[in-house]
């Protein structure tokens, strides 16, 4: 990679700062998600869509991605500096997600020509929205056992099957679809091909899923004899597997290419502290408890030791043992600590644990309560914690498959 | 995810010098020469416990005077340059003197006279072995906890007391007793010929490790040997802090090579006609003791990174040596129960490394005993 001129990127980070400093939207009359996973009502979707396209015309969103798609054509260190400066703002979240981590680096690593010059700059000004459909009701963890069907009619496809946990899928343009093409084909994953399906077409329709948080953020998506057009087919058929297999690799960290800003606002590990002292336990601030304190101190500890294995990460004398662990663990690892962090909150709060979002007697109008409850999407989605430790121990450690 | 929590500190917290990146890849090849398993088995039966060639060769290598200023006979590296042979050393369970005399060296480079650094820092650089005496009967952690003593008497001290589990002191040229005077801690410096008849080798529960009471009763030391009074108690919080980080860089060599020890057999070991590293109760829990390993590892190069810092080097110290006793813990335990019969066979080498882990945590503190400081410190 060619060097990064250190004074323009000062410049650019300092710029960043006054634009974010200047722009960033203060408190609204309704909640914002806290990740692209629980946007559930229009005010949001409209709020966050306006959002991403004002940080991407302000330029900090896919500086690093080539000018001709509709990037910044700058070097990685740039959007790595706005990405910082988002994160520690805590500004709104990148709605996008779907579109902005997965698809995108996904088509500018493989795709074609065509598909870069169609989808590129749609998915970082959030005019068209990407949604994911992996999962079906009846193959989570096993993705690889999809049973949607797509059959080819003339120049169309013709879609039938259900996708599940479809993020945004009611407000979503585009789905990277994972759909059966031939089911006689000598193993399961070589009858799977992968389309960039639109999702505004007849016979495709969403219905938005109830969390266990009573919010909503995801849908089921039915498709009833849909025909999407056969250039729609990404790669030829049969290649699904492989593609979805690099898709989930830009999910889970392990490749890069995103195109920056953050779509996870989590709050900072640290509050819990601050939790530790409001809080009164067994007639006492829960920070002056010799057991509190000692898991607070572990969790602080876990908390920066994840930190810590993402610097770790880029030195490679420090990873030369297992260079993939780093990576392919954080996802485990960070889900796994973000919900025990939110447990143990609950816990210190007293009689106050009982309360939820919405009552005045709650801590933090219920933020632990509802977090720990939503934490739930990240130790399950993406490949659950039980298919990580699979994974880890099979691609890192080189365990036999079960 | 993986930059999830990185921008919880502005501030770099981790790093890398030239020097620590050779360092690992010399003391690699050099640890694994050296201690193979079947010489580390051979050495429990020794009596020294150590190979002398092998304790030259590290000398000569310049090992023994890395983190003592050239002045003093040494090579003017830092303590984050001795992090990695420590590492590799317990990753094949080397036995030799080295951390003690390491511990010496940085008790009289930081609270000796400059008598003493001139006399014995040259000597210690130069691989002559060196140890410290500081735990006694009570079995408190705490350093300043001392009930030794040592009385003036003209131009001599004299000492009285035990002292226990003092590491290789059979070995040491120079040995470092902590012992009250005029009702402060202070440290004293014994040579090899002062404790004639003094020691006892201890049964512990490392047999890989050496061990001895010392006792200090009429000990009649010159009163040169008194280390700088001003600076005792500075002195036994850094003995405190490098002895935390040094055992932290051993267990974190020690979880590393127990994981892998233990896959090895999860890769060849069949039962009912698979392959048991195949069954997840077993795959998915060396996956969460590989995990606490590498989140052990990553709080070892930043502790080795931030030692030399005030407060910040403190807590990164003490958080390192906590992980890596308890990723070690763990990764032994369950490496003997994973090897199901054999595990509990003497034959079997997770007992060296589950002894080490308890041996490791005993001294200097266990996980418990670091977060109630940390908790002090950050709370």
């Amino acid at each position: 990679m060619s060097d990064v001129d250190q004074q323009e990127l000062a410049e650019f980070t300092q710029d960043a700062q006054a634009w974010f400093k200047e722009n960033t939207p203060g408190e609204q009359d309704f909640m914002l998600p806290l990740t692209f996973m629980e946007v559930g009502t229009d005010q949001q979707f409209k709020f966050l869509r306006d959002w991403q396209n004002k940080v991407y015309e302000a330029g900090y969103l896919g500086a690093h991605w080539p000018k001709e798609y509709g990037g910044g054509g700058r070097h990685k260190a740039f959007q790595d500096a706005a990405t910082r400066i988002m994160a520690a703002a805590q500004t709104p979240i990148m709605l996008n997600a779907i579109g902005l981590n997965w698809t995108g680096p996904l088509l500018l690593d493989r795709g074609s020509e065509e598909e870069k010059q169609r989808y590129i700059k749609g998915i970082l000004s959030a005019e068209t929205i990407w949604c994911q459909g992996f999962s079906e009701p009846d193959n989570g963890s096993d993705l690889g056992n999809a049973q949607t069907r797509a059959v080819r009619d003339g120049d169309d496809y013709v879609i039938n099957g259900s996708k599940i946990w479809t993020t945004q899928g009611n407000y979503a343009d585009y789905m990277i679809l994972l759909a059966r093409t031939n089911p006689d084909a000598e193993n399961k994953y070589k009858g799977l091909s992968f389309f960039l399906s639109p999702m505004k077409a007849d016979g495709i329709e969403t219905i938005p899923i109830k969390k266990l948080t009573g919010e909503y953020g995801f849908t089921q998506t039915f498709f009833t004899d849909a025909r999407i057009p056969a250039d729609c087919l990404m790669g030829k058929e049969g290649e699904g597997w492989l593609i979805a297999m690099q898709t989930l690799e830009y999910e889970r960290g392990a490749r890069s290419g995103q195109a920056g800003g953050h779509v996870m606002m989590l709050s900072d590990p640290r509050d819990i502290v601050r939790l530790a002292r409001e809080a009164q336990l067994n007639g006492k601030p829960a920070i002056e408890d010799e057991a509190v304190r000692e898991e607070l101190v572990a969790l602080m500890s876990e908390a920066r030791a994840l930190g810590l294995g993402s610097r770790r990460d880029k030195l490679a004398p420090l990873t030369q043992d297992r260079p993939m662990s780093l990576a392919l663990g954080s996802k485990l690892a960070s889900t796994d600590f973000y919900q025990r962090l939110n447990a143990f909150a609950i816990s210190m709060q007293g009689t106050r644990a009982a309360y939820y979002v919405g009552d005045d007697s709650a801590h933090d109008d219920g933020v632990w309560q509802r977090g720990y409850l939503n934490s739930f999407s990240a130790t399950i989605g993406g490949g659950t914690s039980q298919i990580q430790r699979n994974i880890i121990g099979e691609h890192v450690l080189g365990l036999p498959k079960g | 995810m993986s930059t999830m929590f990185e921008n919880a500190s502005a501030t770099p917290s981790i790093g890398l010098s030239e020097e620590q990146a050779q360092l690992i890849d010399v003391a690699a090849a050099f640890c694994r020469d050296k201690s193979p398993i079947d010489r580390v088995r051979s050495l429990i039966e020794d009596e020294a416990g150590f190979d002398p060639a092998i304790w030259t060769e590290i000398a000569e290598l310049g090992w023994t005077g890395i983190a003592i200023p050239e002045n003093y006979g040494g090579i003017g590296l830092g303590l984050g340059e001795i992090v990695p042979l420590v590492e590799y050393m317990g990753r094949h369970m080397l036995a030799t003197p080295y951390v003690p005399s390491v511990l010496a060296g940085q008790a009289i480079l930081r609270g000796g006279t400059e008598a003493q650094k001139e006399h014995y820092l040259p000597q210690i650089a130069a691989g002559g072995a060196a140890s410290l005496a500081l735990c006694e009967d009570h079995a408190d952690w705490d350093l300043a906890h001392i009930t030794c003593a040592a009385q003036r008497q003209g131009d001599a001290l004299v000492l009285s007391g035990k002292k226990y589990l003092v590491a290789h002191a059979a070995a040491a040229q120079i040995l470092i007793i902590s012992v009250m005077l005029d009702g402060k801690p202070a440290l004293v410096i014994a040579e090899a010929a002062d404790l004639q008849g003094r020691l006892l080798r201890e049964k512990i529960i490392d047999e890989t490790q050496r061990s001895y009471v010392v006792d200090l009763d009429t000990l009649s030391l010159p009163s040169a040997r008194l280390m700088d009074e001003a600076l005792s108690e500075e002195t036994l919080a850094h003995i405190e802090l490098t002895a935390s980080l040094l055992l932290a860089a051993e267990m974190c060599g020690g979880a590393f090579a127990c994981v892998d020890y233990t896959l090895d057999y999860l890769k060849t070991r069949k039962q009912f006609g698979k392959l048991i590293g195949s069954y997840q109760s077993l795959k998915h829990t060396m996956v969460d003791a590989h995990q606490a390993y590498e989140q052990a590892r990553s709080h070892l190069y930043s502790a080795a990174y931030l030692v030399g810092q005030q407060g910040e080097g403190e807590m990164a110290v003490r958080m390192a040596k906590a992980e890596a006793g308890e990723a070690m813990s763990f990764a032994a335990d369950r490496a003997i129960q994973f090897h199901g019969g054999f595990g509990f066979t003497y034959d079997c080498d997770a007992q060296l490394y589950r002894r080490r882990a308890i041996m490791g945590c005993a001294l200097h503190g266990d996980a418990r005993y670091h977060r109630r400081k940390l908790a002090d410190l950050m709370f």
